[in-house]
């Protein structure tokens, strides 16, 4: 079982109090009637699918119930680093060194 | 011939249904926590898992904005009276949802095995005086662990028959020795 930290609890629980909610940092367009039907198909389905660390949203919702986001490894599936919902999306370099 | 001796315990918990009480839900913007606990007279706790009680009066953080409140049945209309009265100062949502729950109450020596063996978080790791929300098998319950043995749950009444269930199976084989 992974062991997730919550931003929010400031706990390392066990992944079953969580909820994977996909790709983190994907914004909805600010005028989505101007899009082209590409660019619209692109925001609502294309994902990365990340080979390695990956920008994710998980919600912990049998526990204070907030979205926060994590940068998971998708390969050995370690979590990089967890932080709360509309913090800025750290640069991966320096995580990764940190490692 | 030796004679072998078990001394597996009887009881190893007990289980109790406890009396209906007033439960609500409270949320509140984080800049406005302490006006609004003025208003209401109760303590709101910042940390998750956090508790303060006030008289009868018990207060739970659940989330950065969120907490549960429970309160003697004689003191409810006097919680919704004190959110109503401040309501136009503070934008609040105070819900009452003592229907919702049941409270269970665990208490014996091998309480805490009873609960470990169920939940995926790590049980003894929340201190005594505090709480939790979390997973029960696949029921969200409010966890509030009052002694070292000595828990109670909250559990939506439509899970209980289920909790209750497993509960029964493991006072089977904690009384076996298992």
């Amino acid at each position: 079982m992974l062991l997730i930290n919550c931003p929010y609890c400031e706990a390392t629980l066990p992944e079953l109090e969580f909820a994977y909610a996909g790709e983190a940092h994907i914004d909805r367009p600010a005028d989505p009637s101007a899009l082209s039907d590409e660019e619209w198909r692109d925001f609502l389905f294309i994902r990365t699918n990340a080979r390695g660390p990956h920008f994710e949203r998980w919600r912990h919702i049998h526990g204070c119930g907030r979205f926060f986001n994590a940068v998971r490894d998708t390969v050995s599936d370690r979590f990089l680093m967890t932080y709360k919902a509309g913090e800025a999306r750290p640069v991966l370099n320096a995580l990764e060194a940190a490692e | 011939m030796t004679t072998q001796r078990h001394d597996f315990n009887a009881q190893p918990f007990l289980l109790e249904e406890l009396p209906p009480v007033g439960r609500f839900s409270l949320r509140v913007r984080p800049g406005q926590r302490e006006a609004l606990a003025a208003a209401l007279g109760l303590e709101l706790p910042t940390a998750i898992g956090q508790r303060s009680s006030a008289g009868q009066t018990e207060v739970l953080c659940l989330g950065p904005d969120e907490w549960a409140i429970l309160t003697a049945e004689a003191e409810r209309d006097a919680l919704v009276a004190a959110g109503a009265a401040a309501y136009a100062q503070i934008p609040h949502s105070l819900v009452e949802v003592s229907d919702r729950e049941i409270t269970l109450r665990l208490s014996g020596a091998q309480a805490l095995t009873a609960l470990t063996a169920v939940c995926p978080r790590d049980i003894d790791a929340i201190p005594v005086g505090r709480g939790a929300r979390t997973l029960f098998d696949s029921a969200t319950v409010l966890l509030w662990r009052d002694g070292p043995q000595d828990f109670r749950m909250d559990v939506w009444r439509s899970f209980l028959p289920h909790v209750r269930a497993i509960l029964d199976k493991i006072t089977v084989e904690l009384k076996s020795g298992l």
